[in-house]
Parts: structure tokens; C-alpha cells; sequence
């Protein structure tokens, strides 16, 4: 063999170990579970193989499902709204500031390390029946009985955005950061107030990164199940919730593959959007 | 008069994402019995339950199990992939690259199934395996970002002074290439370590009845009641995944002075 030839094997070996595994353990399981949508579960619980639209037809028309996709739509919309109302002047903030930017950042990766079961679970300290503002709230004589506060959308949206901000600020900051200072300057100094000169300059330079920060906070929200479970009252299940209770509780695992396939659609013709807009640097960029 | 409206949102910002977890750290360390709100006095006793609690000891053991094996192989994986892609002219590398952080482009609910199915079709059922497999999996596109990402800045000419002297390009990897690689190799692996003792998405899909990792113990304890050992057992989560970055980064700090220096 030439050296030539070696030189051009060698990546390859290297890179069999990670593709074969993502090929085993992802792509195979994912044709899998599509093949496995058109089976069905008998009530024996042995399951019929086949080509059988009746899963497909029971997640497609079966409004219940329709009303629980779209409640879920929803929730992750507010909660990636919120973020980034929430989210964008902090991250302008941290790269607008001198001296103690290294802190700031260290600050803002430390919920990363922080458990989420334990973040999310953290409200219950807060808004619970004995929580800091019942318990606070009475002390002071304001309420005579505490103020049942938990178990709703609203402490869903909370747990979600508290949870998702510190990857929508990241994003952002990545590319205020990359942004050149002096544009600010250079438009204030052509008589656009500072306030202007924002709305003109920097924040259209920086929508990369506000995009990429809300696709990943909508995508991770409309994912989930923990937080709905955690925070959520009964009425409160988003659609990964269905997902869960078809494999987990109900064993009906055709069924649970037609409902996963399902939110990897919605889901990824948002990515696919993104991706043919601005490309996946961008978010590559604010994870690595 | 902009500029302080913009730094106390920040202010603002921090402290909702603060507060609440600072709350836990302090309830842990509450006198009262029911461990909430009013405070009593400060005491230890949660953390002496919490050490007398078979049930969370079992589930320490295996979630620093499965993260240290999750951090071994997903490193291994991912060193091995990004080596080649940061050194190497590959074809169609960009496919490649993609390729590589599918597992995070797909919602983990939906990894979480078609692992869980499939495997099951090949016979392989709700097991430790199982779970490893899963937090492989989903662990392997961080670490290819994060090595990556180091990767780029060590420079190449050392490898090839290695060569050009007789080293054998096994030889070069073992004495220059690995040595050079071990803060991105060792920011890898606690990341991989991080993100699988923290998961719960996935594992709870994949986990045997019976076999709880902290945070699914975490999880089955809220169901229940809030008992106070929760606030205790986040306080001994926060440290161990909050404190262990913050000495590795530490450490891979100073391994870099050592060799600049």
C-alpha cells in the first residue's frame, strides 16, 4: 500500500468507532421504530406484524392527540418568547461589560452543572404550600391560608424558561461577542441615538445567534415530559407525556413509535428550516 | 440611564436563575422537622439520613457507575472522531460533522424509544447495558464538540518533528499527540460524566424497574412527598457536579501552564 493510500485510510479508522455507533444505536433504531409504527399491539400484548395504518390514523385524526401537539406547540412558543425577552438584554449585558465578564460567564454555565430534576424541583421550595412566598406571605399576616400556586401551565412555562434561559443567553452572547463595537460607534457618530444605532446595527447582526438560542429552547421544551410531571397539574401533559405513557404505562410500543415519529417531524422540519436559512455553524457555535 | 436599566435586568436574570437553587442548598440545612419554610436552626441531620438511605446510596453507585463508563467510551469515541476530522482531510466532512451531533438534534424522547424498541427487538431488554448504550449515545456529540474545539489549537508541527526524527505515527500519537490532547481528553470525559449523572429523559425510558440513578430516585421521592432529604441530596448533587468542573478546569488549567511554561 502506498503511503498515499494509508494517509487517506487513516481518518477513516478512526472515524469507524463514533459513525458505526451513532449507525447502530440512532439510525437503525429510528427505521426501526418507523417499520414498528405499522405494527399493532394485540390485547394479548404480543404484537402483529403488518402494514396497518390504524396507529397512524389514531395519532393523525384523534383530537385528543391534536389538542396535546398543539397545547405542546404552544407552551414551547411562550417559553421561547420569554426567553429571549428575558435572555437578550443579559447576554448584551455580559459582552458589553468590562472587567468581570470571565465571572459572569462562569456564572451563566453554572446552571449547566446544576442537575435539572433538581433546578426544576427547586419551584416547589418557592411557590409550594409551604414554600418561601406562602410561608413568607403569612408570616406577615397578608393570607390567613397559603395560596395554592403549583401544578399549572403557568409553573410549567416557569420550570421551562428557568431550565432553557442560560442556553438562550449563550447564543446570543456568542454572537453579540462577535460583533464589532465600533459599528455602534461609527452610526452614533453619523447621528443615530444610542438607542438607534442598537435597533439598526446590532441587533440585526445578532439575530444568528437569537435564532439559535430559540431553536434550541423550543426544540428541548417541546421535548419534554420531566417538567410537565413535576410541575404540571394532571391537565398539564405536553405531547412527549403521550409518548411516555404509550411505552412506559400502557406497553403499547407500535403506538408509541407513530407518536415519537411524529414530534421528530414537527421537530425536525423546524431544524431543517434553520438549517437551510442559516446553517448549523451557528448553533454549533453556542454548544461547543 | 439605558446602560443600568439593561445591567439590573441582568441582575434580575441571575438572580431567577439563582435563587431557587440557592433555596434548596439552604433548606438542606434546616432544623425543622418537616423541612420547609419557617427555618428552625441549622442542622446536619438531612445529610446523616441522606448517608443512612440505602435506597440513594444504591442509586449513588450506579449513577457514578454509569457516568464513568459513559465518560469512557464516549471519550474514547469522540477523541478518536475528532482527531480525524481536525487532522485529517476527510471527504465530505461536513456530512460527517453532522452526522456525529445527530444524537442532539434528535429529541431525546424519541432516542429514548427507538433505543429502547430496538434493542428490545434484538433481545436485549430494559438493562445496566441498555442504559450505558444510551447515555453513549447521546453523550458522544458533546464531546466531539468539546474536543474539537480544543483540538484545533494545538499545533501539528510537534507530531511532525516527531516523524521526521523516526517516530512511528503510532509511536507519535502514544508520546506527542495524546500528552499534547489530555486537557481536551479529560474536558470530555467530565463533560460526558456530567451530562449522564444528571440525565433523566432517557434513562428513565431505559432504566429496569428497580434500578434508580440519582436523579429517577430524585424523581420517585417527589412523587411520594417532598421529603426534606430532597433539598439535601440536590445540595450533595450540586457540589459534586458543580465542584468536579470547577477543579478540572483547574486542573487542565495548570497541566496547560506546566507545558507552556
Amino acid at each position: 500500500m502506498t503511503v498515499e493510500a494509508r494517509e487517506a485510510r487513516q481518518p477513516w479508522i478512526l472515524l469507524s468507532p463514533a459513525l458505526a455507533t451513532i449507525a447502530l444505536l440512532l439510525f437503525v433504531p429510528l427505521l426501526f421504530i418507523v417499520v414498528y409504527s405499522f405494527w399493532l399491539r394485540t390485547a394479548t400484548g404480543a404484537d402483529q406484524v403488518g402494514f396497518h395504518l390504524d396507529n397512524w390514523r389514531e395519532a393523525l385524526t384523534d383530537p385528543f392527540y391534536r389538542d396535546i401537539l398543539l397545547s405542546t406547540l404552544r407552551i414551547a412558543a411562550i417559553t421561547t418568547l420569554l426567553c429571549a425577552v428575558m435572555g437578550y438584554p443579559a447576554a448584551y449585558f455580559i459582552a458589553r461589560s468590562r472587567g468581570n465578564k470571565m465571572l459572569l460567564l462562569l456564572l451563566l454555565m453554572l446552571p449547566f452543572w446544576i442537575s435539572y430534576i433538581i433546578r426544576t424541583m427547586s419551584w416547589i421550595n418557592i411557590l409550594g404550600v409551604s414554600g418561601a412566598i406562602n410561608s413568607t406571605l403569612i408570616a406577615l399576616g397578608v393570607i390567613t391560608e397559603p395560596i395554592q400556586m403549583l401544578y399549572n401551565e403557568t409553573t410549567v412555562i416557569l420550570g421551562l424558561v428557568h431550565f432553557l434561559l442560560p442556553f438562550m443567553v449563550l447564543n446570543v452572547y456568542v454572537s453579540l461577542e462577535g460583533i464589532d463595537e465600533t459599528l455602534e460607534d461609527a452610526a452614533c457618530s453619523l447621528g443615530a441615538t444610542r438607542w438607534n444605532s442598537f435597533l439598526e446595527v446590532t441587533l440585526p447582526l445578532s439575530l444568528p445567534g437569537l435564532a439559535a438560542g430559540g431553536l434550541l429552547c423550543f426544540v428541548l421544551a417541546a421535548g419534554t415530559y420531566i417538567t410537565p410531571l413535576v410541575l404540571g397539574g394532571p391537565t398539564d401533559a405536553m405531547f412527549a407525556n403521550l409518548v411516555f405513557e404509550a411505552i412506559i404505562t400502557q406497553l403499547d410500543w407500535p403506538l408509541g413509535s407513530a407518536l415519537s415519529l411524529m414530534l421528530l417531524a414537527v421537530l425536525g422540519v423546524l431544524v431543517l428550516v434553520y438549517n437551510h436559512f442559516l446553517g448549523m455553524a451557528q448553533l454549533m457555535k453556542g454548544l461547543g | 440611564m439605558g446602560w443600568s436599566l439593561v445591567r439590573l435586568w441582568a441582575v434580575l436574570v441571575y438572580v431567577f436563575l439563582f435563587l431557587p437553587v440557592a433555596v434548596v442548598v439552604l433548606l438542606s440545612f434546616n432544623a425543622s422537622q418537616f423541612g420547609s419554610f419557617p427555618m428552625t436552626g441549622v442542622s446536619l441531620r438531612w445529610f446523616v439520613e441522606l448517608a443512612n438511605n440505602d435506597a440513594i446510596l444504591r442509586a449513588f453507585r450506579t449513577s457514578l457507575l454509569l457516568g464513568a463508563l459513559t465518560a469512557l467510551i464516549s471519550t474514547t469515541l469522540g477523541v478518536l472522531a475528532s482527531v480525524a476530522l481536525v487532522r485529517y482531510k476527510v471527504p465530505g466532512s461536513n456530512l460527517i460533522s453532522t452526522v456525529l451531533i445527530a444524537p442532539i438534534l434528535v429529541p431525546e424522547v424519541v432516542l429514548a424509544v427507538a433505543l429502547l424498541l430496538f434493542l428490545n427487538f434484538l433481545s436485549i431488554p430494559k438493562s445496566f447495558p441498555l442504559l450505558l448504550m444510551g447515555h453513549v449515545i447521546f453523550t458522544l456529540p458533546f464531546v466531539v464538540l468539546v474536543v474539537q474545539a480544543r483540538l484545533v489549537g494545538i499545533r501539528r508541527d510537534m507530531e511532525e518533528a516527531a516523524m521526521s526524527l523516526g517516530a512511528s505515527p503510532i509511536q507519535t500519537f502514544f508520546e506527542i499527540t495524546l500528552p499534547l490532547l489530555a486537557p481536551a481528553v479529560f474536558a470530555g470525559m467530565l463533560f460526558a460524566f456530567t451530562i449522564s449523572f444528571d440525565d433523566i429523559t432517557g434513562t428513565m425510558f431505559w432504566k429496569p424497574g428497580g434500578v434508580e440513578t440519582v436523579p429517577t430516585q430524585i424523581f420517585a421521592m417527589l412523587r411520594n412527598s417532598i421529603s426534606p432529604e430532597i433539598n439535601a441530596l440536590g445540595t450533595v448533587m450540586i457540589l459534586l457536579t458543580v465542584g468536579l468542573p470547577l477543579v478540572g478546569l483547574a486542573i487542565a488549567r495548570q497541566m496547560a501552564a506546566r507545558r507552556g511554561g
